[in-house]
């Protein structure tokens, strides 16, 4: 006889959670492979393996990753101390008007100069924006979910109203800023592909993080402020601050995703940078356990996925929004099975 | 002027129907103890089934149907995570909209393909209350849903005040273990709320596709959604207080419009962001003070 047990599970169970949800996820949503008249074998093969088959898609899957690095690690630190910041896509916005404001003003600059100006007026922005929220949770106590949420609202009007307004282009008369000086532009890592520098600088935040939330007394106070925050506040930690500045932090590493993609994608602000990248972060940081490595691995993860519903797309004319059902069905699979980590499979004789 | 007025009357009653029957929706779920960020995905989602169902039968009222079932299957869904799970509720919800939408898009492109001309079809027409009256008539011409909506608050307002099924929602959603105690089975009423959430939020949805539009696109509900989020705070989870509030932000949205038309150079997006800061301020002045359900965000677990 087995038996469920309260009790947490095994360290190698709990890292095997994500590849049950991941496995579950596409038994799940084959149903609706089978609706569009496809192979559902068929299709996860060109949904995981196809991207990663030849040279060029393999590095489009990091190019799409980059965002998804940043934006991932953007909500982990803040969730790690249970700061909810839900407003990573607002945040990645206010970087990119702040990156599509300065770089076309570098153009005297060298260009590591201007690379630099660019990724700390983005940051700073990112910060700036979250700031408003934090403040009024730490100071005000009003739920930061709603305000983030709202935020993000506030913020697609302000795109709006700069593009059609002041930043619209006057030749063209399409609604795009003025092109970013060429010194701006991220250099490419990789000749004839897209892949940046900005993907360096999401490895490099993944590393910052990772260090800041394992290796610092900051660190520490953080993850005492998520899990238990009365429990931390008990022993001395201003919960407030730390609060405070996982939300910054976050807002900033949110705030380098939009400059990474005006700086090494686009070159000019459209209000389509981001479809939803900072929601995507809240799916991998859930994915990833919280854990900086773990989100690495699941924002490559999502990256092959936007990836590869295009290949399923063209090769078997299955509509290429499920992509975005696999995530979402993913998003809340793993939400469940994390539950499995406080139980224990026990054998009673 | 007068025609002016009472264009933008009735405009705003038009506006601001989804926005009430979002809003009423989220009240059922929060006074239930579950704040539901699937809001914006149930909406979307009810928008397109309500839409598929009544351009593939011919039948607009066979759509409303289907919407309203949608809305409580994705209830139904919500329930799962927050009520039997107990999962975080923020994420969970947020993950119901990331899915219903995909579902949504992808039930489209499935159905319809990629066609060049937008799929239509006739939209439910509205409804002159008094017959032609002079003047007032515009605003007495509303669709069907719309008056729904409108008696809705009150009947809203009598169940969560007036019933025993609203009493036994206050309480799971102020203490869940006292109405545990008290003999209240807490997830079958936290699941039966969520359902009617669903449905409302579905039928709001469907307004926008079946009567306002007769069609559906992608950016059909454009954040309606979050603005409910912003009123069910605004309105201090009240019915009565929905209803203005929503007439208040449908108002705002309304205007905004007819500004736009009038050609005043005014950045119409001001106008749109308008509620949303707004909402932010009062949370700001409220602060502490917001007397939301106790519950909300907190899981229950029986031991």
């Amino acid at each position: 006889m087995f038996k469920l047990e309260r009790v947490p599970a095994p360290v190698w169970f709990r890292t095997l959670i994500p590849v049950l949800a991941i496995v579950t996820t596409f038994v799940v949503t084959s149903i609706l492979v089978l609706a569009a008249d496809a192979n559902p074998l068929q299709a996860y093969y060109y949904f995981l393996i196809g991207p990663l088959s030849n040279r060029v898609s393999a590095l489009e899957t990091l190019v799409k990753g980059t965002p998804l690095l940043l934006t991932g690690i953007a909500v982990t630190i803040a969730f790690a101390a249970g700061y909810w910041n839900i407003g990573a896509e607002g945040q990645l916005y206010a970087g990119a008007i702040a990156a599509a404001w300065v770089g076309p003003l570098l153009g005297d600059f060298p260009p590591v100069l201007a690379i630099i100006i660019m990724l700390s007026g983005g940051f700073l922005a990112g910060m700036l924006w979250a700031l408003i929220p934090a403040l009024l949770k730490v100071k005000l106590a009003v739920d930061e979910v709603v305000t983030t949420l709202l935020m993000n609202s506030v913020m697609i009007f302000i795109v709006s109203y700069l593009l059609n307004g002041p930043w619209r282009d006057p030749v063209s008369g399409w609604p795009q800023s003025p092109q970013i000086s060429t010194n701006a532009m991220l250099p490419k890592l990789v000749q004839g592909s897209r892949l940046h520098f900005g993907f360096i600088v999401a490895l490099v935040m993944i590393g910052v993080v990772w260090f800041i939330l394992s290796r610092t007394p900051l660190g520490l106070r953080m993850r005492a402020t998520g899990m238990r925050q009365e429990a931390a506040r008990f022993m001395g930690v201003n919960t407030s601050r730390i609060m405070l500045n996982a939300a910054l932090i976050s807002g900033g590493i949110a705030g380098l995703a939009g400059v990474s993609e005006i700086g090494g994608i686009h070159f000019h602000l459209i209000d389509a940078i981001s479809p939803g990248y900072g929601y995507s972060g809240i799916i991998i940081a859930t994915l990833g356990g919280l854990h900086p490595i773990g989100v690495g691995l699941a924002a490559l993860f999502i990256g092959l996925i936007d990836t590869g519903a295009q290949s399923v797309s063209r090769a078997l004319g299955v509509p290429v929004y499920l992509g975005n059902v696999v995530q979402g069905t993913l998003l809340l699979v793993t939400l469940g099975m994390f539950l499995l980590q406080n139980y224990r499979i026990i054998r009673v004789k | 002027m007068e025609m002016f007025l009472i264009g933008l009357i009735a405009a705003t009653l038009r506006v601001a129907t989804p926005l009430i029957y979002g809003t009423l929706g989220e009240l059922f779920s929060e006074r239930a103890g579950v704040l539901n960020l699937g809001i914006e995905g149930t909406m979307f989602f009810g928008a397109f089934t309500g839409f598929a169902v009544a351009k593939i039968t011919g039948n607009l009222w066979l759509g409303l149907l289907a919407a309203i079932i949608s809305g409580v299957l994705a209830g139904l869904l919500m329930g799962f995570f927050s009520v039997r799970l107990g999962v975080n509720q923020h994420v969970s919800g947020l993950g119901i909209t990331i899915l219903l939408q995909a579902v949504s898009l992808f039930g489209f492109r499935l159905i319809f393909g990629e066609p060049s001309i937008p799929p239509s079809t006739e939209p439910f027409q509205r409804v002159a209350l008094f017959g032609t009256i002079p003047i007032l008539g515009q605003i007495f011409e509303q669709y069907l849903l719309t008056y729904i909506a409108i008696l809705l608050v009150p009947i809203v307002s009598y169940v969560i005040y007036r019933t025993n099924f609203g009493l036994d929602i206050r309480a799971v959603g102020e203490n869940p273990e006292a109405a545990d105690a008290a003999g209240i089975n807490v997830y079958r009423t936290r699941y039966f709320a969520l359902m009617i959430a669903g449905g409302l939020m579905a039928v709001g949805g469907a307004f926008l596709s079946l009567a306002q539009l007769g069609a559906f696109t992608f950016g059909i509900i454009a954040g309606r959604g979050w603005v409910c989020i912003a009123l069910i705070i605004f309105a201090n989870w009240k019915p009565i207080r929905v209803l203005w509030g929503a007439l208040l932000f449908g108002g705002i949205f309304a205007l905004q419009l007819r500004l736009q038309t009038t050609g005043i150079d005014l950045p119409y997006e001001f106008f749109l962001a308008l509620p949303y800061i707004a909402t932010i301020i009062a949370l700001a002045i409220t602060g502490r003070n917001a007397t939301g359900p106790a519950a909300v965000l907190k899981p229950y677990k029986r031991e």
